[in-house]
């Protein structure tokens, strides 16, 4: 559904992206874990046509979609949340949504109904009317992940929606995202919280200084030393694994 | 659903259409009638500097276009009123085409925006001023040719309604946007760019397409004067005075509302001329007025007259915030 080809991004001396390379197939969660800076972000805005690549290819559904503009991507089926949420802040919560329904329903009343339909599912029915700005952090989070639903998306791109929320509010999302796949929506996930990322993820990709340093199932990948020395800095992997030895 | 909000507007439209039958002084309706054509060009504004949020303060380049092409028509080709109208319409639309082409295109917003409209409106009141064809400095003066196929009208009444009559259209063509995909859009837009594109929008066209229609219906205001005063020069048809009264009005009356346009109108140039009678022949009095007006709004209005009136309705409820950061 989804490949990326060695994607650069450098933003002046900075390589933010070096030749990063992933594959999304259909109807799977896949994930995209590193460590802070790695490149994440910025990858999933070339993705969604925010930034022009300095390098590489995007092909979605089989078809280079590098030169085309964000919106053109939106209507293509690919959406994105933020992972600073960007509310309409003026506007309230069933305004917000309807503007992604509107993509894909010119008249209002159409594109209302869609997003309440949406509202529901994430767990936002009863704040319909409320402003924006005055949700909670997880009320933001839902409405980020609800526009991008009403664009009814062929692809999701999730960006960190489970950051700032405590436990009790994650166990509440989690089983929303899997029911978002299961209805057919392929999911690419940027995510910290490693307990989401292993009941969620089909498979995960690792990204640590804009390299693609490891790809596999999250069970696999948690044990990777590439990806430990990542995390935990160089010769950790090492050190881990005497510790244990001497433990034993 | 498609009724949302037109209640408020016939009751306006309502008063305002009865108003001759009440009131005969010529005063009060030469007033009314200045204040119908201010509110025409204001709706042009509040459409794109108020659910866009792309300021203007420019639109004299459009209001001056509407006069003067209507006028050259009328006066150098003999062309009818009605006809000069609508193609003078037209060309206002396209000049806001251009302009918006030209500045939304290279992503000029906020202030950078509002300076580029500027220089365009200056430019074309320079250039109206020294042209030929547009009668110089000394102006364009229409022949007085009373009946209705001239758009001439010797009673005050007629000419309010036909005033009127374009507003009531201005306010239909707001409330119906503001029902509509596109309404949703341009709000978008004024909210959070970055959002609205991923959401599919294309921001570009959305504000394209209200930049002209914006355009065209300072444009009719335009060439209302003209068939009202039947006299323009480039100091009135592009003047300064018209971009600030078109963006007072809106933020006054309730930047972003469909009734904002209307009701600032006639508050701000209620009080001016209140101002005038009570302080009396103070020169520049009712600016004064203005002035103060504008500090108020901004200080503890930002809702404008309309927001005013809806926190005091529900108290305990915030009134919507509008992109006032690009005041
Ligand atoms: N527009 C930009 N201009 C310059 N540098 C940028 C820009 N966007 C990102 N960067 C830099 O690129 C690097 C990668 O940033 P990015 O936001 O993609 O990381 P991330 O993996 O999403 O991190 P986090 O987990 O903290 O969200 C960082 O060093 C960041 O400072
Ligand atoms: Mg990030």
């Amino acid at each position: 559904m989804l490949e990326v080809k060695d994607i650069t991004m450098r933003f002046g001396g900075l390589t933010a992206v070096g030749g990063a390379s992933l594959k999304v197939d259909k109807g799977r969660i896949v994930g995209l874990i590193g460590p802070n800076g790695a490149g994440k972000t910025t990858l999933f805005a070339i993705i969604a046509g925010f930034l022009d690549p300095t390098a590489g290819r995007v092909i979605f559904e089989g078809s280079d979609i590098t030169p085309l503009p964000a919106h053109e991507r939106a209507k293509l089926g690919i959406a994105r949340t933020f992972q600073i949420v960007q509310p309409f802040a003026g506007l309230d919560v069933r305004e917000n949504i309807a503007v992604g329904a509107y993509l894909r329903h010119a008249r209002a009343a159409e594109a209302h109904a869609k997003a309440e339909a949406v509202a529901r599912r994430v767990g936002l029915g009863g704040d319909l009317d409320k402003q924006a700005s005055s949700l909670t952090v997880a009320g933001r989070k839902r409405l980020e992940l609800a526009r991008a639903l009403a664009t009814e998306p062929k692809l999701l791109l999730l960006d960190e929606v489970l950051a700032g929320l405590n436990p009790s509010e994650i166990r509440d999302i989690v089983p929303v995202i899997r029911a978002i796949r299961d209805e057919g929506v392929t999911i690419l996930m940027i995510e910290h919280v490693m307990q989401a990322v292993m009941n969620l993820c089909d498979e995960v990709y690792v990204l640590a200084q804009g390299k693609m340093i490891a790809q596999g199932t999250p069970r696999e990948v948690c044990v990777d030393p590439h990806v430990v020395e990542a995390y935990l800095g160089k010769g950790a992997a090492d050190r881990l694994r005497a510790e244990e030895a001497s433990h034993a | 659903m498609t009724r949302r909000g037109y209640l408020p507007i016939l009751l306006v439209l309502a008063v305002l259409a009865l108003l001759p039958f009440a009131v005969t002084s010529n005063v009060v309706l030469n007033f009314v009638v200045f204040v119908l054509i201010i509110t025409l060009a204001a709706q042009g504004w509040n459409l794109l500097g108020g659910v866009g949020g792309q300021s203007s303060f420019g639109h004299a380049a459009f209001f001056g276009t509407g006069a003067y092409v209507s006028a050259i028509l009328q006066v150098r080709f003999g062309i009818n009123a009605w006809v000069a109208t609508a193609v003078a319409v037209a060309a206002g639309a396209a000049v806001g085409w251009i302009i918006g082409f030209l500045s939304f295109r290279a992503g000029l917003r906020g202030s950078y925006f509002a300076l580029v409209t500027l220089a365009f409106a200056e430019v074309l009141r320079i250039l109206a001023n020294a042209a030929g064809f547009t009668g110089g400095a000394a102006g364009l003066l229409m022949k007085l040719d009373v009946g209705f196929w001239n758009m001439q009208f010797t009673s005050r009444a007629a000419f309010l309604w036909l005033a009127l009559g374009f507003v009531a259209v201005g306010l239909i063509v707001s409330q119906m946007i503001a029902n509509s995909r596109f309404g949703a859009q341009l709000v978008a837009v004024r909210e959070n760019e970055e959002a609205a594109r991923a959401l599919g929008v294309d921001v570009l066209s959305v504000k394209l397409k209200a930049i002209t229609v914006s355009a065209a219906l300072t444009a009719v205001a335009g060439c209302l004067y003209l068939q009202y005063f039947l006299y323009i020069d480039a100091n009135i048809a592009y003047g300064l005075w018209i971009s600030v009264e078109a963006l007072l009005a809106p933020m006054v009356g309730g930047r972003g509302l469909v009734l904002g346009p209307i009701i600032g109108a006639f508050t701000l140039h209620g009080l001016g001329e209140a101002s005038k009678l009570l302080a009396g022949r103070v020169p520049g009095i009712d600016l004064a007025a203005y002035g103060a007006v504008l500090i108020l709004v901004v200080a503890f209005a930002p809702g404008g007259v309309l927001g005013l009136l809806r926190k005091l309705r529900f108290r305990s409820q915030p009134v919507a915030k509008t992109a006032e950061e690009t005041a």
